[in-house]
């Protein structure tokens, strides 16, 4: 009984991983713009790792493999926002311009 | 669970795939760099699940720590080289 509640709540943790890692993807892919892609995939592949180790460590139980496991996590919260922020502060030092709407389409949307 | 484990390892190959479309087309040379640092994470999550397949986490997991340093160091050292060069072209 104990182990079913454990594979059922590690399988939930991990499906909703991968919805993130899912949203990242799809705003890397679709973004029209380097700063919104950054801004996507920064976040969601955070968290979605985050829920998908969370997700491991309920179906391993715990014992020292824990740790482990939560040192991943514990190093990409601190690792992923500092690229983020390196990748974002060397695009504005090579004066990459932030994406505007055209104006055609702002007239398009006001009509 | 198995099954579970092979499913989602292979979802997340195909996502590392439309990441890779972003890494080769994409228009300029920072938004290849993010969509590396994508690549990294989800290999991360990969090599965790290759773990559990074949039931040797102990030995993946010390790989993954070791994959998710170095992804970091590359792109930190990508990012630095942009921020000083001042121009993507």
């Amino acid at each position: 009984m104990l182990h079913t509640i454990q594979v059922i709540a590690a399988g939930f943790f991990v499906l909703s991983g991968l919805f993130f890692f899912t949203t990242a993807t799809l705003g890397l892919l679709r973004f029209p713009d380097f700063y919104c892609r950054l801004h996507a995939t920064g976040k969601g592949d955070t968290l979605g790792t985050l829920l998908m180790i969370v997700g491991f460590m309920i179906y391993e139980g715990f014992h020292l493999l824990s740790i482990k496991f939560i040192l991943i996590p514990l190093f990409l919260f601190m690792a992923s926002p500092t690229v983020t922020h390196s990748i974002g502060r060397a695009g504005v030092s090579c004066g990459v311009e932030p994406w505007e709407k055209k104006e055609t389409e702002k007239a398009e949307e006001t009509q | 669970m198995r099954i579970f484990f092979t499913a989602v390892s292979f979802y997340l190959c195909v996502l590392i795939f439309i990441n890779l479309y972003r890494a080769i087309y994409g228009p300029d040379i920072l938004t290849r760099i993010a969509a590396i640092n994508a690549i990294g994470t989800k290999t991360v999550m990969i090599l965790i699940l290759i773990g559990f397949i074949y039931g040797r986490v102990e030995m993946f997991i010390d790989i993954a720590i070791v994959y998710a340093l170095l992804s970091f160091i590359a792109t930190i050292v990508a990012a630095k080289y942009f921020l000083a060069r001042r121009s993507i072209e």
